[in-house]
């Protein structure tokens, strides 16, 4: 290689840097976003995944027996959740729920990018209806650019006061419905406009209500940009094979307008008219032509916005299309989800969380016992010598009654169970502690350490409740 | 410097060093710089607000009026609150009514531990397990009764058990075959028990007598364990000839129950008997 052929290469590198830094601009908040709106598939499909979250709305307000179907009882210590009734106890079964939910995050954005970005996400959803109101209420981006630069008058007034105290009045109803979801529904909206909730209750309104109105209204992409961990931690979960919303390069470049008169065989030029609907139709203000970056949400608008353009020129669609890095630089076709590990390894973790999850619920019991074994001493030699033990029986009633429970133990020879003959009230939602020990002969012990089971029996309506639990009888060494 | 500036209209401080290394100004996102006045505005109002400024020998004080002290004892009231309802009922009741009720047990057993820990726990252990020399609490074999009133008052008065040292008055000869009857759990099948005057304290049945607080010899529990690199035998030859507090023998058995009549309120007294007998061994 010549000394100027190794200029000109490196000349060829600088300048590509330069070339890639020039389409760096970041949006940092100083500008607002005012993307066009325009229908389509992904448009609809946008619009119901995004009403799920109707139920963060209407759910609370469903009821099951005599009591809503979905609390979270936080002073009471309780979550009822349809016929469950789940104690601080059960809390490991919410491990493997957020288990099951982050493997589920993963896996959709290792096969389709960030799906949860673009059409589930809360600030997604809540920024989409408030930019529709804006719409609506200021006309299209153009109108609302104009009327950002007008002076103000008493048009301009109505229009913004509208708009902000419809804004305003979804913020407070997103702050109510969640705090619904821990209150009694029906009494929360008497006790707030009565002025009784609570200042727990009166401050989570408060909170969410500024949060919404705030990352809704004001921060929007910028909430994505610079302060949400997911949108960071999902964007390195993308790798090659990661199907995500694409411009084709290779049948969109190079791009150029259509011409007057032109017809479609003598064109020079690549299938991009250089439109930029793609660019107006995006929330977060990104060009998708520059490739996957770091603003992309991937909520597949300007497949939609790409799509009618192309229609219109009659040019084939998908010019901007979920495809894989892979598929559109190599032609290659994608792997069948089968045959990746990942699909595997993920669904393996979550096919366990979930089988953690059906176990956990279907072997909720109502009454639960615990034997805790005195350590100090272990065990106490007796007068007529026998070996006496110490123990703590408590007693989870998660039923909604006190319960009258006997305690009993068995398993070793010659036991004798000492305090227990009193019947324990075992308190509802509560742990119930008693106190009892379990006398044993010397000689009936044939190892120092032994298996003895507590037994705890109520009954309710005619049906019994009972729990057992082994614990260990411990004697001197031999 | 603006004038000749090499990169004009890039957002440069006109710092430039090395031909083209500049110094540009990228400040952070509007909504950051609004966030950190925010918060420089929360400190000021909170130092208004609060105890902060540690100017002389007090902080400022801080309009609200607040301090952690007073939260301490708010905190310290509600708790109060909730065991003076037991505490009232506690005090016009016997330690024998206390433990007739279940929820008041519970409770004192509760607010006996730390007495316990603080007065006890050193000799007999935090279970009341004993210790070498001190005296196991969760058994059921008791010197001086085993009823929460013996506790009660063994507690307040304390004790302090005498047994002779019988070193000049017992030859070794029969000092070991008493030893032996009693290590066998039968001292009766011994002729010296009764003959040498034993039974005055321990009994006719060898079953000893809770007023004098004389030990029980039939069973396998012994007031003092034989010490590290003792044998049990060894052990109660010792009690044997050199007793328990005997003033006239310098090497007899030290065992003292101090009393806490002065030391501990009389419904402290009570809780901790009732905490005794719950060891197990109350009877």
């Amino acid at each position: 290689m010549s000394a100027s052929d190794t200029t000109a290469s490196k000349q060829q590198v600088v300048d590509d840097l330069y070339a890639e830094s020039a389409h760096w601009h970041l949006n940092t908040g100083e500008e607002t976003i005012h993307a066009k709106r325009m229908g389509g598939h992904w448009r609809n499909l946008k619009w119901l995944a995004a009403s799920f979250w109707i139920i963060y709305f209407i759910g609370p307000y469903f009821q099951w027996g005599d009591r809503q179907a979905v609390l979270f009882d936080i002073p009471n210590r309780q979550f009822h959740i349809l016929g469950a009734t789940i104690l601080p106890q059960d809390f490991w079964m919410l491990s493997l729920t957020l288990l099951f939910f982050a493997l589920l995050l993963a896996v959709a954005t290792a096969l389709a990018g960030r799906v949860y970005c673009g059409f589930f996400c809360f600030q997604t959803v809540w920024t989409d209806v408030f930019t529709w109101l804006e719409e609506k209420l200021e006309g299209n981006p153009v109108k609302r650019r104009k009327l950002e630069k007008e002076s103000l008058s008493a048009r301009k007034i109505r229009i913004k006061v509208t708009k902000h105290l419809l804004w305003l009045l979804i913020s407070v109803l997103t702050g109510i419905s969640f705090v619904a979801w821990f209150y009694d529904a029906f009494d929360l909206w008497r006790d707030v406009f009565t002025l009784q909730a609570g200042s727990v209750a009166y401050g989570t309104i408060a909170l969410f209500t500024v949060g919404t109105y705030v990352l809704a209204g004001y921060m929007r992409e910028q909430a994505c940009f610079w302060l949400c961990p997911y949108a960071r931690i999902q964007g390195v979960m993308i790798d090659k094979t990661t199907v995500v919303p694409s411009y084709d390069f290779h049948r969109g470049e190079p791009r150029g307008r259509l011409k007057k008169g032109q017809s479609e065989e003598e064109r020079t030029t690549g299938d991009c008219v250089d439109c930029k609907q793609c660019i107006a139709v995006c929330p977060t203000g990104v060009d998708i032509r520059h490739g996957q970056q770091e603003g992309c949400i991937m909520c597949a608008l300007c497949i939609d916005a790409c799509d009618e353009v192309m229609e219109k020129i009659g040019r084939p669609t998908g010019l901007i299309r979920y495809e894989s890095f892979e598929s559109l630089e190599a032609n290659k076709k994608p792997l069948p989800l089968y045959k990746r590990p990942r699909v595997w390894v993920y669904s393996a973790i979550m096919t366990l969380a979930l089988a953690g999850i059906a176990y956990g619920l279907t072997s909720l019991a109502p009454l639960e016992i615990k034997v805790i074994h005195d350590r100090q001493p272990l065990f106490v030699l007796q007068s007529d010598g026998s070996i006496q033990n110490k123990y703590t029986v408590k007693i989870l009633n998660k039923t909604s009654n006190d319960l009258p429970v006997t305690i009993s133990a068995e398993g070793l020879e010659g036991l004798i169970l000492v305090d227990a003959d009193q019947v324990t009230t075992a308190r509802h939602g509560k742990v119930t502690p008693r106190t009892v020990f379990v006398r044993v002969p010397q000689e009936n012990l044939a190892a120092e350490s032994l298996p003895v089971i507590f037994k705890v029996r109520g009954e309710q309506d005619g049906e019994v409740l009972e729990n057992s639990r082994t614990s260990v009888f411990i004697g001197p060494k031999r | 410097m603006a004038e000749n500036n090499p990169f004009p209209g890039e957002n440069n401080t006109g710092h430039i060093w090395d031909d083209n290394l500049r110094e540009l100004s990228n400040p952070p996102p509007r909504w950051w710089m609004i966030a950190f006045w925010a918060s420089v505005i929360w400190w000021i109002a909170y130092g208004v607000l609060y105890p902060m400024w540690p100017i002389g020998q007090e902080p400022t004080q801080g309009i609200m009026g607040w301090s952690q002290m007073d939260e301490y004892k708010k905190g310290v009231d509600e708790v109060e609150a909730v065991r003076a309802e037991f505490e009232t009922q506690i005090k016009g009741m016997s330690a024998k009514e206390i433990l007739a009720t279940p929820a008041l047990t519970q409770y004192t057993i509760a607010s006996a531990k730390v007495l316990f820990g603080d007065n006890c726990a050193a000799c007999h252990g935090g279970g009341g397990q004993g210790g070498p020399g001190y005296p196991v609490l969760a058994d059921d074999d008791w010197l001086y009764g085993g009823s929460v009133d013996n506790i009660q008052q063994t507690i307040a008065m304390g004790r302090k058990g005498i047994m002779t040292a019988h070193g000049k008055i017992l030859s070794d000869a029969e000092i070991d075959s008493l030893s032996e009857a009693i290590m066998a759990g039968n001292p009766t099948s011994d002729p010296n028990f009764t003959q040498k005057g034993c039974i005055a304290c321990h009994g006719m049945d060898g079953k000893g007598m809770a007023v004098l607080g004389s030990a029980n010899l039939t069973d396998g529990i012994y007031r003092f364990m034989p010490a590290e690199g003792e044998t049990l035998l060894d052990s109660i030859k010792y009690s044997i000839k050199y007793g328990v507090n005997d003033a006239t023998e310098p090497k007899t058995r030290d065992a003292v129950m101090p009393a806490f009549g002065g030391r501990l309120s009389e419904d402290d007294i009570k809780k901790l008997a009732v905490y005794v007998h719950r060891f197990g061994g109350g009877q």
